[in-house]
């Protein structure tokens, strides 16, 4: 009897146990991923002098837009705000668009070019020139200093490319030999037909151009060296890391931001904090709403790719 | 005669075929012009500048360009592989992509399991979307959140450690070489390990609920499940993914080295990419970083050859 009765209890409690464990573990995870940018909301929106006293965890202690203030008065933030978007938007809408049209031309079974041209741009995936030749092929065709160097570059992504012929190929092909019955030539097939039926994965790799538009940095930094028309705001932030990493949090933001209203009331800390959040928080909003769709993209590049 | 009826025959069969063939470039005009551009797009980025390896073996000057720089044959790579940085460069880079692997693999796989135990479908996915905050991330802003966390001065960590009694001062992490390896492996995994986990996540739920079933059956518990199920169940994502993550191992990230790795930790934080960029765009010496990036993407193209042909192979197999 007593035995039984045991058994029952074991049965009953490893379960509990387990689950109390592994949900205590998420939850530290959940923590341990959210908190370092949780924790920065907060310091962006203390006063920056509060902020020196240290001791800032979950909430502002002194709330204060002062830092934003400083942000979005400061010229260079603002173009650098523009230029970001601007960046952002023209290449995920061009991006989308010639990847979806390579991948279209690629999936057709008729194209006579098919095996070349896919081999043509898989084989961009494996082979890079490196960093001085292709500085030298940007300063030859004269785009340093030059918006487009932000957009054409990186166009056209030979992965994105593959997630899109991948899913185009899983459709049937009826929809466009019903199409091509009609009389629709390839290019209205295309904007017509595919380009609405593709839409969840054009929204993942719209997501994936849109974050790695957004959060370049390196290109304003080699080709735009010193143009401040056309700073982003990921360098802006890398040179407010660059100054504190090099001389401690204690230096002064305005060695940065000579042109800066610098006033004794912002610190180097609280600033970053505010570029931060502005500069993060544009992907932040739109990924979670796009979830669904770019986790079947992991899994067609995973398998294609 | 009958020789040459064939031969007139056979010369028929080729214009006509000739002309069909001439039909479908015809019916396929749209398909060309809807792909001619990217192809030329595609043509001068990523094809043209491998002429410039040219530099490689020249001593370059840019006011006289490729034609009139002197050729110096393996000069440069002869000196590469003389220059202590230069190894020590390479090093760095392989330990910290080893490091990045091992981390991200186990830490990715170890997540998506425990992920994959839990039964509330909301806290799952709520956990979830928090663990890919950070891939949203830049690394520009993951360098300053690390920073942040890793401060001497009121550093969570520091905070945290001192409040338990583990130091009693705090700790200068980021200006200690020891640690550096370290905080790049662990920041990527933070950085990575929600995402990294999707693949496998996916994997798990494609296995068959039939053989949790009579594991049950047969008495087996929880951990007789994930260790007899789950993980063989995963186990061609893992290998699959594994060998074509080997194929990447000369990258070992740029970012988090060059923001992070500043003055005492220079020693080993410097990966071959920095070598790159501190002889070819700070100091102008043109040939030898080419020549370094080159031997990069060499190693670089072979390794994913040899990965590829492998993946290719146990593809094949898995399919029988």
């Amino acid at each position: 009897m007593t035995q039984i009765a045991l058994k029952k209890n074991k049965i009953k409690l490893e379960p509990i146990i387990f689950y109390s464990i592994n949900t205590t573990i998420m939850m530290l995870v959940m923590i341990v991923m959210i908190y370092p940018f949780w924790n920065t909301i907060a310091v962006s929106f203390n006063n920056s002098q509060d902020t020196l006293r240290g001791g800032i965890t979950f909430w502002p202690r002194d709330f204060s837009l002062f830092n934003y203030e400083t942000v979005f008065k400061n010229q260079l933030l603002v173009i650098a705000s523009i230029n970001s978007v601007l960046r952002t938007v023209i290449s995920t809408v061009l991006g989308v668009f010639t990847s979806a049209m390579v991948g279209y031309v690629l999936s057709r079974p008729e194209f006579v070019w098919r095996k070349f041209v896919t081999r043509f741009f898989l084989l961009t995936m494996y082979v890079s020139a490196g960093l001085i030749p292709q500085y030298f092929l940007i300063r030859n065709l004269h785009m340093i200093g030059n918006f487009s160097v932000y957009i054409l570059p990186g166009l056209i992504s030979a992965f994105n490319i593959i997630v899109i012929r991948a899913y185009m190929q899983t459709l049937p092909s009826s929809l466009v030999e019903a199409a091509q019955i009609d009389g629709a030539g390839h290019f209205r097939i295309f904007m017509q037909i595919m380009l609405p039926v593709c839409k969840p994965v054009l929204a993942t790799i719209a997501l994936w151009c849109a974050v790695g538009a957004w959060n370049s940095w390196f290109d304003t930094f080699i080709y735009c060296f010193g143009k401040d028309n056309l700073t982003t705001l990921q360098y802006e932030m890398m040179k407010l890391i660059s100054a504190s990493m090099s001389s401690g949090t204690n230096k002064s933001a305005d060695a940065v931001y000579g042109n800066m209203i610098v006033t004794d009331s912002v610190t180097p800390v609280s600033i970053r904090a505010a570029v931060t959040i502005v500069a993060s928080v544009p992907i932040l909003v739109v990924y979670p709403f796009l979830q669904k769709y770019f986790v079947n993209g992991v899994m067609i590049g995973a398998v294609k790719g | 005669m009958a020789v040459n009826d064939i031969a007139l025959q056979k010369k028929a069969i080729k214009l006509v075929e000739r002309k069909k063939l001439f039909n479908r470039y015809k019916s396929q005009k749209s398909l060309f012009f809807m792909i001619i551009p990217c192809m030329i797009i595609t043509f001068i980025f990523s094809y043209w500048p491998l002429t410039g390896w040219i530099m490689a073996f020249q001593n370059f000057r840019p006011n006289k360009g490729y034609f009139k720089s002197t050729f110096v044959g393996f000069d440069q790579f002869k000196f590469l592989f003389q220059d202590r940085i230069f190894w020590q460069d390479f090093r760095n880079t392989l330990v910290m992509s080893v490091l990045n692997l091992v981390f991200g693999f186990v830490f990715a796989i170890g997540f998506a399991l425990l992920l994959n135990e839990i039964r509330s479908l909301n806290f799952k996915r709520i956990t979830q979307t928090a663990s890919y905050l950070p891939h949203f991330l830049s690394w520009v802003i993951v360098c300053s959140l690390i920073s942040n966390i890793l401060s001497t001065y009121d550093g969570t960590l520091n905070n945290l450690l001192m409040w338990l009694g583990v130091i009693e001062k705090p700790i200068l992490w980021l200006g200690e070489p020891n640690y550096f390896w370290w905080i790049v492996a662990f920041s990527n995994v933070w950085k990575e390990v929600g995402w990294n986990s999707i693949i496998y996540i996916a994997a798990m739920s494609a296995i068959d609920p039939q053989l949790y079933e009579s594991c049950e059956i047969d008495g087996g518990n929880r951990y007789h499940k994930i260790w007899h199920i789950t993980l063989p169940g995963i186990r061609p994502t893992i290998i699959v993914l594994l060998i074509m993550n080997i194929g990447w191992i000369m990258n070992a990230g740029f970012e988090i080295q060059y923001l992070l790795g500043r003055g005492l930790v220079m020693d080993v934080s410097e990966t071959i990419d920095i070598f790159v960029l501190k002889y070819g765009i700070t100091l102008g010496n043109y040939s030898l970083a080419t020549a370094s990036g080159m031997l990069k993407s060499v190693i670089s193209i072979v390794l994913i050859a040899i990965t590829n042909y492998i993946s290719g192979r146990m593809d094949e197999e898995s399919v029988f």
